[in-house]
C-alpha cells in the first residue's frame, strides 16, 4: 500500500491538554496537524479528576510563593527550581484564560472559581493544608479537554484522529516528521514538519494495577530513546493512594480534600501517626508507603491487602455535588454508596515524573549537558522539565501540561522561521512498512496478552512502591528474559483495517523498552528520594544524588549519565508534613 | 466466575461481503466489565475481534456497542446483569468499519456544526467571569456528556433522517446556550433550526434511555424548543 505525505508548519502528537494547548497556541504562526491514536477528546487527559492548581486565593489567602515551595517541598527538593518558578508564577493567568475559554469550574456563591484542598499544598509554607485545587466537579480533565479542542476547532487545527505514530524521524539534529499508521485504513502516513510536538501522555500501563487508560503505554518515550535521545528521572513514578481494590480506577484526592479519610482494619486514622500536620493531605509518595505499610503489618481490612477510604461522614451535599463521578463509579463498579459505606482502596499506578528532558519552553534536550534538538518540543507527562522531581503534587500535572503545552507553541512561533521545512525519505517509510509486515507475519506462540500481563506483574511486585537492590536486579534479569519471548509473540490478525492486535504488539514492545529503563535507573539510584524508595538505601542522599538521571541507549546497553539540580530559592531541607 | 455465551456480530471489510455471528464461550467474574470479556477473548481465544478500548471506566467514550440490542458502554456493563446469552453488536447507527468498530466521523462533524465553543465579544475581565452556582447548574448535565454516540444512533428521527443533527449535537448546542457566559444564542439558534434541526425530535426518550452518563438529554432538548418558540414570537412581534 503506497503511503501518503503531508506536509505541515508543525505537527503535535496527541490531543491530550499538552498537545490542545501547545497545537492553539502554535496555530498562530503556521499550520498544525495533531495526531492522536484515539479521537482526539478521548485522550486520558479526560480523565482527571479533582482539579488543577492555581494560587487564586478565591477561598482563602495564597501566594504562588507557596505554591512555588509546595511543589518544590513536594518534589522532595529534585524539580528544578526555576521551571517550577514559572509554573506557579503563571498558574492564575492559566486558569483565567481557561475560564475565559469556557471552562466550566465549579463556582464559590459569589461566582468565582471554587477551590478545594489537595495533597501537599498549604498555606505559609507547610503551616497547614490549603484551597489551591480549582475544579469542575470531580470532572476536571473531561472540562478542560473540550474546551481546549473546541478552541482549536475554531483556531483552524486540523485534526487526524486515530493515526498511530510509529516513528518520529530526527536526522541531522533536526525533526523531520513523523510516521504514523492511519488505523481505518491501515495505510501510512508520513508528516514532514518544520517542527514537531510531541504530547503522546504517560506510561501507566507499565503496572498491574493502574489508574491510566489501556492506551497510556508511552509509545513516543520509547521511540525517541531507540533514535538515541535520552529519558531522564524515569525511576521516578508515582503510586496515586487511592485506587479501587482490584480495578486501580482512580479516587481523586479531591476526596480527601473534601473531608474523607483513610482507616485501617482497627478503624484508624492511620495517617495522624504518619504526617500529624496534615494527614491524610500528605504527598502521595508517603501515603501510599503508609496504607503499603499499614497492610504489611496486618492492618488491612481484614488483614488483607486493602484499607478504607471513609466518606460516610462528609455530607451527602459535597459528594453529590462536587464528587458526583466517585459517587457513580463505587454504585457501578463496587455496588456501593460512599455515603453508606468506606471505599475500598489500595496504591494505584498514576504518573511518571519522568520523560522526554525539555527546557522550560519545551525544547528536546538531546543530552545533560543542556544541547536541543532542533524543531523538536515536549510538553505534558511524556515531557520531564523537571517541575514534578521525584515526586507530583495533585493538580499540578494539569497544570504542567497548559503552562508548558503553552510554552512550547510560544517557542515554535519565536523558532519558526530558523526551522527548515524537513522531508521524510522514502527509505523512512519503508523501513517503517517492513517491520509492520515483519509483525504480521510471525507466526510464534506467545500470546500479547499473557507476555503483557507477566511484564506488568514483575513491575507492580518488584519495581512499584518498595524496591531494593535484588527486586530490581530480578526485575531487569525478567525483562531480559521477556525481551526475548517478545520475538516469539505470533500473531492472528493478518488484516490491515483497524488492526489493534498489530498495534497492541507494537505497544507492548515499548513498554518493554521503558520497563527496562525504569528498573534500570532505579538500579543506579541508592538513596530514597519522593516515590522512589529503597528499602536498602531508605534515606535521601543530597550529597550524591541531588542530580537527574539521563538514561541512554547504547551497543552495551543502557548509559545513565547525571545533570544537578537548579535550586534557585529553597535549599533541601528535611521533609516532614 | 460464571459462563457466559457472547454472540458478537463480526464483519471484516477486507473478507466479509456480510457481517456474520461468532459465538465465543467465556467466564467472567460478576463485578467484571464486559470490556474485561471482550479483551480477553481476543487475547486468549481470538485476537482478530476488533474494539475500541481506552479509559475502562466510563470516562472517554470509547467503548459504546450495542449490547443485548441497547447502546451501551462495554466498561460499564457489568457481567453481573448480563443473561449468560449475551448478544454484541456495533453501535446502532453508525456505518461499520470492522467488527464493533463504527465510523464516528459524521457525528463528530454533526456537533461542529452547532458552534461548540463559548462565544463572548465582551472583552474579558483580569479575573474570572463571574457565574453563579445557580446559572452553571443550568449547565451542570449537559457538560457531562462524553460523546460516545449512543444517543444519536438510538434516536428513530435520525434512522429516518440521516442529516438529522440528533440529540448529542443539539445537548451541545444547549450547552452553550445555557451558559451565562455565551452571548451567541441567536447565531447558535440558526445553525439548530432547519428541517434536520431541533424540531426533528419528537420525544422518544431513546435517548435519555441509552445515555451512560444518566443525562436527561430530552428536557435539555425541551428547553431548546421553548426558547425557539420564546424568540420566534419575540422576532414576530418585531
Ligand atoms: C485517572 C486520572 C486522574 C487524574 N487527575 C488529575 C487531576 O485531577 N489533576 C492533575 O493535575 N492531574 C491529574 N492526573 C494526571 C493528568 O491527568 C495527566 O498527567 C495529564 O492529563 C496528561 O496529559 P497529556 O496531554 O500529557 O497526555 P494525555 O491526555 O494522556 O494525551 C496523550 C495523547 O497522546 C496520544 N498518543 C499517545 N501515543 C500515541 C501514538 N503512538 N500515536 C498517536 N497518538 C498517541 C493519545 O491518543 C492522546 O491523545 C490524573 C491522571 C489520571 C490517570
Ligand atoms: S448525551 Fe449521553 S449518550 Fe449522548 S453522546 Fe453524550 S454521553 Fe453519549
Ligand atoms: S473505554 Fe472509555 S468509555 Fe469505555
Amino acid at each position: 500500500m503506497a503511503a501518503e505525505f503531508h506536509i505541515h508548519d508543525i505537527v503535535v502528537i496527541g490531543s491530550g491538554l499538552a498537545g490542545l494547548r501547545a497545537a492553539l497556541e502554535a496555530k498562530r504562526h503556521g499550520t498544525v496537524a495533531v495526531l492522536a491514536k484515539l479521537y482526539p477528546t478521548r485522550c486520558h487527559s479526560t480523565a482527571a479528576q479533582g482539579g488543577i492548581a492555581a494560587a487564586l486565593g478565591n477561598e482563602e489567602p495564597d501566594s504562588p510563593e507557596w505554591h512555588f515551595y509546595d511543589t518544590v517541598k513536594g518534589s522532595d527538593f529534585l524539580g528544578d527550581q526555576d521551571a517550577i518558578e514559572v509554573m506557579c508564577e503563571d498558574a492564575i493567568r492559566t486558569v483565567i484564560e481557561l475560564e475565559h475559554m469556557g471552562v466550566p469550574f465549579s463556582r464559590t456563591p459569589e461566582g468565582k472559581i471554587a477551590q478545594r484542598r489537595f495533597g501537599g499544598h498549604t498555606r505559609d509554607f507547610g503551616a497547614a493544608p490549603v484551597r489551591r485545587a480549582c475544579y469542575s466537579a470531580d470532572r476536571t480533565g473531561h472540562a478542560i479537554v473540550f474546551a481546549l479542542y473546541e478552541q482549536c476547532q475554531l483556531a483552524g487545527v486540523e485534526f487526524f484522529s486515530e493515526f498511530h505514530v510509529l516513528d518520529i524521524v530526527v536526522r541531522d539534529g533536526k525533526a523531520a516528521g513523523v510516521i504514523a499508521l492511519e488505523l481505518a485504513t491501515g495505510k501510512l502516513h508520513a508528516f514532514q514538519a518544520r517542527a514537531v510536538v510531541v504530547a503522546s501522555g504517560g506510561y501507566g500501563r507499565l503496572f498491574k494495577t493502574t489508574s491510566n487508560a489501556i492506551t497510556n503505554t508511552g509509545d513516543c518515550l520509547s521511540i525517541l530513546f531507540q533514535r538515541g535521545l535520552p529519558l531522564e528521572d524515569m525511576e521516578f513514578f508515582q503510586f496515586h493512594p487511592t485506587g479501587i481494590y482490584g480495578l486501580g480506577i482512580l479516587i481523586t484526592e479531591g476526596a480527601r480534600g473534601e473531608g474523607g479519610v483513610l482507616r485501617n482494619r482497627q478503624g484508624e486514622r492511620f495517617m495522624e501517626r504518619y504526617a500529624p500536620t496534615i494527614k491524610d493531605l500528605a504527598p502521595r509518595d508517603m501515603v501510599s508507603r503508609a496504607i503499603l505499610q499499614e497492610i504489611r503489618e496486618g492492618r488491612g481490612i481484614d488483614g488483607r491487602d486493602f484499607v478504607y477510604l471513609d466518606l460516610t461522614h462528609v455530607p451527602e451535599g459535597v459528594i453529590e455535588e462536587r464528587l458526583p463521578e466517585i459517587r457513580q463509579f463505587c454504585r457501578v463498579y463496587l455496588g456501593i454508596d460512599p455515603s453508606d459505606s468506606p471505599i475500598p482502596v489500595v496504591p494505584t499506578a498514576h504518573y511518571g515524573m519522568g520523560g522526554i528532558p525539555t527546557d522550560i519552553d519545551g525544547r528536546v534536550l538531546s543530552d545533560e549537558r543542556g544541547n536541543v534538538v532542533r524543531g523538536l518540543y515536549a510538553a505534558g507527562e511524556c515531557a520531564c522539565v523537571s517541575v514534578h522531581g521525584a515526586n507530583r503534587l495533585g493538580c499540578n500535572s494539569l497544570l504542567d501540561t497548559v503552562v508548558f503545552g503553552r510554552r512550547a507553541g510560544i517557542a515554535i512561533g519565536r523558532e519558526l522561521k530558523y526551522l527548515e521545512p524537513s522531508t521524510i525519505q522514502d527509505e523512512e517509510v519503508k523501513k517503517v512498512e517492513s517491520d509492520i509486515e515483519r509483525v504480521l507475519s510471525r507466526k510464534g506462540k506467545v500470546r500479547t496478552a499473557h507476555l503483557r500481563r507477566a511484564l506488568q506483574e514483575c513491575m507492580m511486585q518488584r519495581c512499584s512502591v518498595f524496591r531494593s537492590e535484588s527486586s530490581l536486579k530480578e526485575a531487569l534479569k525478567e525483562i531480559g528474559d521477556l525481551r526475548e519471548m517478545y520475538q516469539e509473540v505470533g500473531i492472528q490478525d493478518k488484516g490491515r483495517v483497524f488492526n489493534t492486535e498489530l498495534t497492541e504488539v507494537i505497544e507492548l514492545g515499548h513498554l518493554i523498552t521503558l520497563a527496562e529503563i525504569v528498573a534500570g535507573s532505579a538500579l543506579q539510584r541508592t538513596e530514597s528520594r519522593g516515590a522512589h524508595y529503597r528499602e536498602d538505601h531508605p534515606e535521601r542522599d543530597d550529597r550524591n544524588f541531588l542530580k537527574h538521571t539521563f538514561a541512554f541507549s547504547t551497543d552495551r546497553g543502557i548509559l545513565f549519565r547525571f545533570k544537578d539540580v537548579t535550586i534557585t530559592r529553597f535549599q533541601p531541607e528535611e521533609r516532614r508534613y | 466466575m460464571r459462563p457466559y455465551r457472547l454472540k458478537i456480530l463480526r464483519f471484516d471489510p477486507s473478507k466479509d461481503s456480510n457481517p456474520h455471528w461468532q459465538v465465543y464461550q467465556i467466564r467472567m467474574g460478576e463485578y467484571e466489565r464486559l470490556l474485561d470479556g471482550l479483551i480477553r477473548i481476543k487475547g486468549e481465544i481470538d485476537g482478530t475481534l476488533t474494539f475500541r478500548r481506552s479509559c475502562a471506566h466510563g470516562i472517554c467514550g470509547s467503548c459504546a456497542m450495542k449490547i443485548n440490542g441497547k447502546n451501551s458502554l462495554a466498561c460499564q456493563t457489568l457481567a453481573k446483569d448480563l443473561p449468560e446469552e449475551t448478544v454484541v453488536e456495533p453501535l446502532q447507527g453508525y456505518p461499520v468499519i470492522r467488527d464493533l468498530v463504527v465510523d464516528m466521523g459524521e457525528f463528530f462533524r454533526k456537533n461542529d456544526e452547532v458552534m461548540p465553543y463559548l462565544i463572548n465579544p465582551e472583552p474579558p475581565p483580569d479575573r474570572e467571569r463571574l457565574q453563579s452556582p445557580e446559572e452553571q447548574q443550568r449547565i451542570l448535565q449537559s457538560i457531562t456528556c462524553i460523546m460516545c454516540g449512543s444517543c444519536t444512533g438510538a434516536c428513530p428521527s435520525y434512522w429516518l433522517d440521516r442529516q438529522y443533527l440528533g440529540p448529542s449535537a443539539l445537548l451541545k448546542a444547549y450547552r452553550f446556550i445555557f451558559d451565562s457566559r455565551d452571548r451567541a444564542t441567536k447565531e447558535r439558534l440558526r445553525k439548530i433550526l432547519h428541517e434536520h434541526g431541533l424540531w426533528r425530535c419528537h420525544t422518544i426518550y431513546n435517548c435519555v434511555e441509552v445515555c451512560p452518563k444518566e443525562i436527561d438529554i430530552t428536557y435539555h432538548i425541551k428547553a431548546l424548543k421553548r426558547l425557539a418558540l420564546r424568540e420566534a414570537l419575540r422576532i414576530r412581534q418585531g
